[in-house]
Formats: C-alpha cells, structure tokens, sequence
C-alpha cells in the first residue's frame, strides 16, 4: 500500500507528463493515482459537509435547504454557473502562480500583493490610453502592465531568497503589507483619484463577457478572462513542462545542490520562477479590472491571492487539477452570496478554511508518511544507482521517471532500468526527461552522478 | 510639537505597543519552539472577539479576559496539533487559520449579535485614576490588569527560556528536536506546551486590544499580527528586542495621534505605516547569513 500510494504521491507532485510516459511498468501506481485523489476528496467533502451542517443548524437553518439555496444560486442556474466562472477566473491565475512557485520550492505568499498593486497599475494605465485604441493592442499593453508589475512586486522576496537566503514568507507577507499601503497612497496621491477608484478603461481593454457568445449566461458577471486564464495556464504549463528553462525551475525546487554540480544557474532559475508566479498572480487583474468593473477599486480582488494557495493545494500541481480546484472555491463564494440573506456568506469562508486544512492533511494522510517514506527510499535508491554503474546510469533515471517515487524505483528498478537505457540510449543527457523524472523522484545524489559518470 | 515629550505620548506608546508585543512574545514561543506561526492575526482576532462576549455575557471583565486568552492558547493549541499531528505546512496552517478567524468572528458576530461590523459596547476594566491630564491617562494605562500581565509575560520570557526546565526544553525543541527525541522526550508534547503559551501570550493582547474600544470590531487586528511578526524575526526571536522594536512602532504611531493636526495637511503620512515592514526588509537583507532563527524551525524563516 505505502508504496503504491507512495508512486502517487511522487507522481502527482512531479506533474502528469513524463510520470504517464512509464505505462510499462505502473498499473498499481495509475490506480493508486486515481486513488489518492479520490480519498483526498472523500475527506475534504466530508469534513465540509459536517462543518456545514453545523453552521446552518447553528442559524437555525435546515441543512439541505440551505444546500438547496446555494444550489440554486450556484449549479442550478445558467446564471449561478457563470457567476461561479467569474468567481473562479482570479483563483486560476492566483492558484496557477502559487504552483509555479511552489515547484521551484518557492512559497509564493505574496500573490495578494501582487494582484492588488497590478490591478492598480493596469487599470491605470488602462484608464491612461487613448479611446480610440485598438482592442488586441490595448488588451496586450495593459496585460503586460499588470504582469510586469506583479513581477516587481515579487522581485523584492524573489532577489533576497536567491541572492542572501532570505526565507520569502516573511519577505513575502511584509511586501503584502506594503502594498496594502502604496494602494490608497498612489490612488489618492499619485493618480489623484478622489473617490478611491480609477477612472473607466479605455473601451479596446475591456474583456467582453462570455454572454456575448453564451446568450444562456445573461446577467452573469463571467467575462472572456476566463478562457484567457485557461488558455494561458495550459500554455505555460506547456511550457514550463517542455522547455529547458522550465524543467530547470522544478529541478532547482528539489535539489539545488545537484542543480549547482550540473551547472544550473539556481539562483537566477528561484528567480525567474518568483517573477513568473508574480506576474502571472499580476495576469489575476484582467478579471476583475477588466473583465468585471471595467475600472479599480480598493478592495477589488481580494482574498484571490490567499485563497490561490489552497487552489494549487487542492490542484496538485495539475493545470486541470487547478482550474477545477478554483471552480470549487468559486462554488463555495458564489454559494456564500446565494445563501447570505439567511446564513452569512462568511460561512462558506469559514468552509474554505478548513478546505485548506483539511486538503493539506488528508493530502499527506493518503500518502502515507510521505516525508520518512521518501527519505528512507532515497538512501536505498541512491545506492543502487552507484552500485548500478555506467552502464545503468541512464536507466536509473528512466526508472525514476517512470515510477516517480523511491518505493517504486526499489521495487521496479533494476528490471526497467535495462529497458530504459536500451529504449532511450539515454545514458549520456543529464537533463533529458529521464533525468527530469530522476531529479524529481528525489534520487539526486546517486543518480547525478551516475549520469555525469555517462555522459563523460 | 510640546505634545512629543510629555506623559500623554508616552502613555499613548504603551497603550498601542501593549497588543503588538504581547503577540510578538507569542510568536517568539512558537518559533522558539520550532512551530512557524503566521496565525498571530488570527489569534488576536478571536481571543479580542471572545473576550467580549464572554465579558458582555457575563458583564465581567475578568471572565472576559480569562476567556480570551484561553481562545488565544487553543486557536494556537490547534495550530500546533495541525503541524506536528496531521502534518499540515505550518505556514498552510497559518494562513487557514487567519482566515477562519476572520470568517469565524465575523460568522459570529452577525450570529448573536446581528451585526456586520461591531459588537455591542463592554465595560473593560475601570482602574486608575480619573481625568484628561497626561498623569492620569499614564496612570489609567499602568493599572491595567491586561497590560500588566502583557509586561510581566515579557519580562518573564527570557527568564522562562534561560532559566527553567520548561524554557530549556521548549528551546531545545527549536534548535535540535531530535537530540530532545533521543533523551526521550516527545517533541510534539513540548511543542504543544509552547504554542499554548504562545496562544496564551498573544491572546492577552487580542484581549488589551478589544477592551481598549470597549467593543469587537470586524477585522480590528488590522495587521498587527504581521507587525509583530516582523517584530520576531527583527529581534532574532528575542523577547526583549522584539518588546523594543514594538515600542518604537508604537511611538511612531503615537506621534501620529499627537501631531494629528500637523500630518493631516499631507498625505505623506500615511507612508509612516510602511516603516514597520520596509524596516524588516532591510534588517532581513542585512541579517540574513548570520540569522539568528531557531534552526528546528520547519523550512527556516530567514535562511
């Protein structure tokens, strides 16, 4: 069980792609990935459904009739499922910008920050350009003002973590604050506004809503920045999978040691991985300055940075595992509205508290010790590697891409690590895939060397 | 400006300093102990919200005050549990729990009071002398049964962490758990201790914080949680230090209750409020490297 589970684990952490590539060998592992998210789930909706329970019965509200309400205002209606969309467009740039972080090992708490002064800036500089402005040149200007911003807003955690080893939660929660005091200083000082907003955007920045094409979701704040958010998380998702600069990144989160050996620049990679999660938490203001209010308010989009934490969590580092995750928060928002006339919304956010906690605990719950686990398997693995040799170095790494986890790589390695080598003639690529899944896996120090031994 | 130097200044810093230390010596027990806590806000938060209703249920102050503070150390007994029991990142853990503080009282308030943003009004505590004048308003300040205790959970601190079993074992916790492990003592149990402490501390100025407005307000933390965080990591997780570095954001923000009038006319300050955080920035820049921080401590705050 612990190693199957294990497999999961190590695979769901590492990403689908090259963990999907070992179908030889895991069909006890593919279950358990079916598995572990399943029990993830069972325990997260349990646990809500009882805290639920006692919140309504606590306003003296009949549970499922309360259940009812939400339904109503949530899933039942074309209206409730665009208004959910629009709820949900920020958690995926926010929860998208906490992953790419958190696979450089980065803790992104700042996303809040990040998305506040952006929104700021863009839709200033959204208000600033000229009416007549073309909508694609508009949309990319004030898109890339929101994403160069939040980059700066991360720069200061980002540049102190890999340059003096500064922890980027602190730095990162104290850069939050600042910005929660830049806001109404620059809206009331340096754009002069006097009514704590910015003014209207020019009217090529605005994201059209998505009842233009679905006439069904009428009335419905949801707005083509939804699409935009899924497209550009399956983009960069594509390509943080698939380019060397990307895989660096997640390679440089587990093992910055071996990282440096081969000659990855660590500290630009932790970086440009802080830049990149925010500018894209930045991205979050196309849905709520452009897409909903057409213009910036204090308070607009708040609590999406927080709440994009437990959307990665929740996610598993998966970009549909995200979207879906954010669509579950934006549930529970919406649903607070529908029922607040009897339950105070504030319940549902009671409800996505303990979503992060339990989330996080039944996460590790279901993978079973994960931390002793893998640390034992490393030592276990890191000597095969060494004793496996030459010959076998490429396949080590192939075997750990496969499996994705020590217990797997003890278990099915040595047979597979003989196809690996003779499929791939991978001996030789440090950073090719396998070497990818080995990093991963957290087999480092053997297998490093081992594939340096290789190449050379 | 004669209002800089005189006695309503000072008593006005220890006013407003009194909930920013009393969660930095909270958050100074945790992190001694090895348990990241960026829940101070959360704790504050609810350890303010039921301490008024206990103290408006009962209509006395030292229920309140005693409920308060037990809120605070089991919000942050929770937290604990959290971490080294389920095995929740305690950052994860912190930001959950800042967030159901928030909700919660808010949840709570509109529950048994109906209201979205304040309960109603609570006596306090009424000691001291009565008046306007500089003496009085010191005097009001230093009698304070919450304050008092805020002081003598400071001044006693060190002292716990240098000179007691308790303090010892809470520290060896931080700095090297498994050599605790290896003498046989469980790491979760002191941890757990130390967070109820931690809870404790911090919740004593949850409490300062709601009987010095005589009511609960929605979201009255206001970030001072952070601050006081900021405070520990600026200390290099010492009480003492911490206590001076509240003190000196608490005459900042003193001096802009006195000199009101003056800074009205420019906006600029408000930029005084960003000294708090730009001033961790820098002391973690220059700090980092030769980083005091517990070295048990999950994930290592500051490098």
């Amino acid at each position: 069980m612990s190693v199957s589970v294990g497999a999961a684990g190590g695979g769901s952490s590492a990403g689908g792609g090259s963990s999907a590539r070992g179908g030889s060998s895991a069909g006890g592992a593919r279950l358990a990935r079916v598995k572990e998210p399943a029990l993830v789930i069972a325990i997260v909706i349990a646990g809500l459904w009882i805290l639920f329970n006692l919140i309504s019965f606590a306003f003296a509200e009949a549970p499922l009739a309360t259940l009812g309400r939400a339904f109503d205002g949530t899933w039942g209606t074309s209206y409730g499922i665009g208004q959910v969309l629009f709820k949900a467009t920020p958690l995926v740039f926010t929860g998208y910008a906490f992953h790419i972080a958190q696979r450089a090992g980065l803790f992104n708490i700042g996303a809040e920050g990040q998305l506040a002064l952006a929104s700021l800036c863009g839709g200033a500089f959204a208000a600033w350009l000229p009416a007549g402005t073309p909508a694609p040149v508009a949309l990319v200007l004030v898109l890339g003002v929101g994403a160069a911003v939040g980059a700066a807003v991360a720069a200061p955690p980002a540049v102190m973590r890999a340059r003096l080893g500064v922890h980027e939660v602190i730095s990162g929660i104290m850069m939050n604050r600042v910005v929660d005091v830049l806001v109404p200083f620059t809206l009331a000082t340096v754009i002069g506004a006097s009514s704590l907003r910015t003014a209207d955007v020019a009217k090529g920045a605005a994201l059209p809503r998505l009842d233009v094409v679905f006439g069904s979701l009428a009335g419905s704040a949801a707005s083509f920045a939804f699409p935009l958010a899924v497209v550009l998380v399956v983009g960069l998702h594509f390509w943080l999978m698939r380019s060397r600069v990307g895989r660096e990144m997640a390679w440089v989160g587990v093992n910055p040691q071996a990282c440096r050996a081969e000659g990855v620049p660590v500290g630009r990679r932790l970086v440009l991985a802080m830049l990149l999660s925010g500018a894209f938490a930045g991205l979050g203001m196309s849905a709520t300055v452009l897409g909903y209010k057409g213009y910036f308010e204090i308070g607009l989009g708040s609590g999406a940075g927080f709440a994009g934490i437990a959307v990665a969590l929740l996610g598993r580092g998966n970009p549909a595992g995200i979207v879906a995750a954010a669509i579950f928060f934006g549930t529970l928002e919406q649903a607070g509205l529908a029922i607040n006339a009897r339950v105070p919304k504030e319940a549902m956010t009671v409800l996505e508290a303990f979503a992060i906690v339990f989330v996080s605990a039944a996460g590790r719950f279901a993978r079973a010790g994960d931390a002793g686990g893998q640390s034992a398997g490393e030592g276990q693995s890191g000597g095969e590697g060494q004793s496996g040799g030459d010959g076998q170095s490429g396949g080590e790494g192939q075997s750990g891409g496969d499996g994705q986890s020590a217990g797997d790589g003890q278990s099915a390695g040595d047979g597979q690590s003989g196809e690996g080598a003779a499929q791939e003639d991978g001996a030789g690529q440090p950073h090719s895939r396998q070497g990818d899944g080995a990093l991963k896996a957290g087999h480092i120090p053997g297998d490093g060397e081992s594939a340096k031994e290789g190449a050379s | 400006m004669s209002g800089v130097l005189s006695l309503t200044m000072v008593a006005e810093t220890l006013r407003i300093s009194a909930p920013y230390v009393c969660a930095a010596v909270g958050g100074i027990w945790a992190e001694r102990s090895g348990i990241i806590q960026i829940g101070l806000e959360g704790v504050l938060l609810t350890s303010a919200f039921a301490s008024v209703a206990a103290a408006h249920a009962t209509g006395s102050a030292a229920v309140g005050l005693a409920t308060g503070v037990m809120a605070g150390a089991l919000l942050s007994l929770g937290h604990a549990l959290l971490v080294e029991r389920a095995k929740v990142h305690a950052i994860v853990s912190g930001i959950a729990l800042n967030l159901l503080a928030f909700a919660a009282t808010r949840l709570a308030l509109r529950g048994l009071y109906d209201s979205a943003s304040n309960s109603p009004g609570i006596e306090g505590f009424r000691f001291g002398p009565v008046g306007a004048g500089g003496v009085a308003l010191l005097g009001r300040v230093l009698a304070d049964p919450v304050t008092i205790a805020a002081i003598a959970v400071t001044a006693a601190t060190p002292w716990l962490f240098r000179r007691t079993r308790f303090g010892l074992r809470v520290r060896a916790a931080g700095e090297n758990p498994d050599a605790l492990g290896a003498v046989g003592l469980s790491v979760t149990k002191i941890r757990c201790l130390a967070l109820l402490v931690s809870g404790a501390a911090c919740g004593l100025g949850g409490v300062h914080l709601a009987f010095d407005q005589h009511r609960f307000e929605s979201g009255m933390s206001n970030g001072r949680g952070f601050i006081a965080l900021a405070a520990v990591v600026v200390s290099g997780w010492r009480a003492g230090w911490a206590a001076v570095a509240c003190l000196a954001f608490g005459v900042l923000e003193a001096l802009q209750i006195v000199l009101q009038d003056e800074l009205r006319s420019s906006r600029a300050g408000d930029l005084v409020q960003l000294l708090p955080y730009v001033a961790t920035l820098v002391v973690l820049g220059f700090a980092a490297g030769r980083s005091r921080a517990p070295r048990g401590l999950g994930g290592g705050i500051a490098g």
